[in-house]
């Protein structure tokens, strides 16, 4: 056990909290067993850009843990793994991808645990076709407040399942997780790249019924261009490629490398306008006008800020915020709205990204909805985000749009309550799965998801 | 619980009706922020200033609760009542203070053990009160007024200024312990304020007003520095101010 100050990927709302390490269902136990004055939440690597895995004057329950990899179990007809919870997809990619096996949804980072990934039901780029991790997992098994071990899954429990699924932790700890993985003949992805002049080109290009073609498809946006180029991109779309198409003697090879750091510090302010803007302009003229279709590795197509490790760091220290929205299919002009205010306020966001997503699950706090997200990194310590965000905020949420809570550093409580309709409903099952009220995270506080013991 | 975008969503001042105080935490109200507490000894001042100052249409809470900052026995009530009213404490303001500059303390000794009780001895207690809650919290962020009158003390402002000499060192400790706990403390020092509280008196060299301290203070806030002097030269200043020999010292038009 030991005091660290803690922060989320965008290292941002520093707090600090007793860390105690859990590798099990066994650790668990014994570590809820005890009183923790201002709760516990578990902590897996790390990414959730926000406050979701911290607990200000608490407990953290750390429990990314890759050395127990053999104890993966993967069922090589029905290709359903079992795996620890606290298992990286980094890891579990290691151990399945040569064996002709993919996750059936990763985010844009492998560096994730599972756990994490069922908390946050996380989605990727074949959410248009797959839907989020959720709706992949077989089962879990779920550590309650009480130390009760529960197995969940939408047959056993639907109700405590879909909770825990797009939970943010504050339901118990995911101990183990069985997903269903995805046959791929090679660990390479036949990618078309094209670029697109504007907004409306985009948004027609992932309209299209050809969309469907793709298991994968995202499209990133040049923020800071304005007038007919406003919302220009670069849409990349893909498939795992087939044996032949990857060629080679041993087409599921797989060997995925940090290639460079960010150095140890960076001033304030790197990631201004100006470097942004001129970042987007390489980027735009860099893609092919036209069609241009070639093989990507996994690590290149998926996860390619993976290949610099603590990029997050680039935004010096005063950190940096994800901004994820998401708004109804229907409602592009808040999308452009949205684009316009950001281009007309010169806030640089050096990623953006802009995908196509499909329908919602049965767990009620799962961010996805049919509709258009948007995914922006901001610096936060520009005095003028707060306003600028408070404006957008109510943009999205007139139009029925929500903000995703794994990457949230800023709503409202208000902002949750008026997004999605089933909090109470979740609150409720939640209560009921954790009576004492043990779990809370400095994200539930913040957007008062859980009436805090006192 | 403070936002990512490093907006505090509960702010509380000690001297609600203090000039500085209210300034500083005026100029923090942003999207995010939630509740203001003002802990005033007249509360009814605190209300009619704050009621002028935000108008109607504003979307904080604005909380008043009295307190006696010469009561060092009640400190630890008032920081429970607080936090039983909006729960964490994210930013902290000490604003509160007396000058006594009207008083001739050589004929009236005694009344400087109650300037010593405002700004010393129960303002400690309130520091503690407060660091130990935001110790509990794993963060929060304190900010305590203090002044550079007790950088070097002056024969004319003796009692406010050791005063100010005392609880700024021990504030400074006090941050120390913070940090080990996710929490700290920010010692302000500015110079000569014209506000009511300076009303009459002579002012000194490179003085300063109230927007321009609450405005570099605010900044400080956000930062996570302990010490802020304001305006920024007087840090170089007092820095050769208190290595001047004692007749050199005594020699310096002052006031």
């Amino acid at each position: 056990m030991s005091r660290e100050r803690i922060s989320g990927w965008g290292r941002t709302a520093w707090t600090s909290a007793e860390v105690i390490e859990v590798r099990d269902a066994t650790d668990v136990k014994s570590a809820v067993g005890v009183d923790h004055r201002r709760g516990a939440i578990a902590r897996g690597l790390g990414r959730a850009y926000g406050a979701a895995a911290q607990n200000a004057g608490g407990t953290v329950l750390a429990c990314a843990d890759d050395s127990r990899v053999e104890n993966v179990v993967l069922d090589p007809v029905s290709g359903v793994l079992t795996a620890p919870a606290g298992l990286s997809l980094d890891a579990l990619l290691r151990f399945s991808v040569p064996r002709g096996w993919f996750v059936p949804v990763t985010p844009g980072t492998r560096f994730v645990t599972l756990g994490g990934a069922v908390a946050s039901d996380v989605h990727g780029k074949n959410h248009h076709v797959d839907g989020s991790f959720g709706e992949h997992v077989e089962s879990i098994k779920v550590t309650l407040s009480s130390g009760e071990e529960v197995a969940l899954s939408p047959n056993v429990n639907p109700e405590w399942f879909w909770a825990t699924v797009g939970g943010m932790g504050l339901t118990g700890v995911v101990t183990e997780v069985s997903v269903r993985m995805l046959r791929v003949e090679s660990s390479q992805v036949m990618v078309e790249t094209k670029r697109l002049g504007n907004l409306d080109d985009v948004i027609a290009s992932m309209s299209d019924s050809s969309d469907d073609d793709f298991r994968y498809s995202v499209a990133w946006v040049d923020m800071l261009a304005s007038g007919r180029s406003l919302g220009r991109g670069v849409l990349t779309r893909g498939n795992h490629a087939s044996a032949s198409d990857a060629g080679g003697s041993d087409p599921c090879r797989y060997d995925p490398k940090v290639r460079l750091a960010a150095p140890p510090w960076v001033p304030n302010g790197l990631l201004n306008k100006f470097t942004v803007r001129a970042f987007n302009e390489v980027w735009y003229r860099k893609a092919p006008a036209d069609a241009h279709v070639g093989l990507e590795t996994i690590p290149a197509f998926f996860h390619p800020l993976d290949g610099v490790s603590k990029w997050n760091a680039l935004y010096g220290s005063n950190g940096f915020i994800q901004y994820q929205f998401i708004v109804p299919l229907e409602r592009v002009d808040v999308l452009r709205a949205v684009i316009g205010k950001f281009s007309e306020a010169g806030v640089a966001s050096f990623l953006a990204v802009l995908k196509r997503m499909g329908k919602s699950n049965a767990a009620p706090m799962s961010f996805p909805t049919e509709g258009w997200t948007l995914t922006l990194d901001l610096a936060a310590g520009s005095p003028q985000l707060p306003g600028l965000l408070e404006h957008i905020d109510e943009l999205v949420l007139d139009a029925g749009g929500r903000h995703y809570l794994a990457k949230d550093a800023h709503v409202s409580a208000l902002a949750v309550e008026r997004a999605y309709p089933r909090l109470d409903e979740w609150k409720n099952i939640r209560d009921e799965m954790d009576p004492r009220r043990l779990w809370i995270s400095d994200l539930a506080r913040r957007l008062r998801l859980v009436e805090e013991a006192s | 619980m403070k936002n990512g975008l490093g907006v505090p969503q509960n702010i509380v001042l000690f001297g609600g009706t203090s000039d500085i105080g209210c300034e500083i935490v005026r100029q923090m109200i942003q999207p995010g922020v939630a509740n203001i507490v003002l802990v005033s000894r007249d509360i009814e001042s605190a209300e009619t200033r704050w009621s002028n100052l935000l108008g109607d249409d504003s979307q904080v809470n604005i909380h008043h609760v009295r307190f006696d900052g010469a009561d060092a026995s009640s400190m630890v009530e008032v920081v429970n009542e607080i936090v039983d009213e909006v729960g964490d404490l994210d930013v902290v303001v000490v604003a509160h203070a007396l000058l006594g500059s009207e008083v001739d303390f050589l004929k009236d000794p005694v009344a400087a053990a109650s300037v010593a009780s405002v700004n010393y001895g129960a303002t400690m207690v309130l520091l503690l009160a407060l660091g130990e809650r935001m110790k509990q919290q794993g963060y929060g962020r304190l900010c305590l007024l203090s002044s550079v009158a007790g950088m070097r003390v002056r024969w004319s402002n003796a009692v406010y200024g050791s005063t100010k000499a005392g609880i700024d060192g021990f504030a400074l400790a006090l941050d120390g312990e913070l940090r080990r706990h996710g929490a700290s403390l920010l010692v302000v020092r500015p110079g000569f304020v014209s506000t009511k509280m300076t009303a009459g008196m002579k002012k000194a060299p490179l003085s300063t007003t109230a927007e321009a301290v609450a405005s570099a203070t605010v900044k400080a806030i956000r930062g996570n520095g302990t010490v802020l002097w304001t305006p920024a030269a007087l840090r170089f200043i007092f820095g050769l101010f208190r290595l001047l020999p004692e007749t050199l010292w005594l020699r310096l038009p002052l006031g």
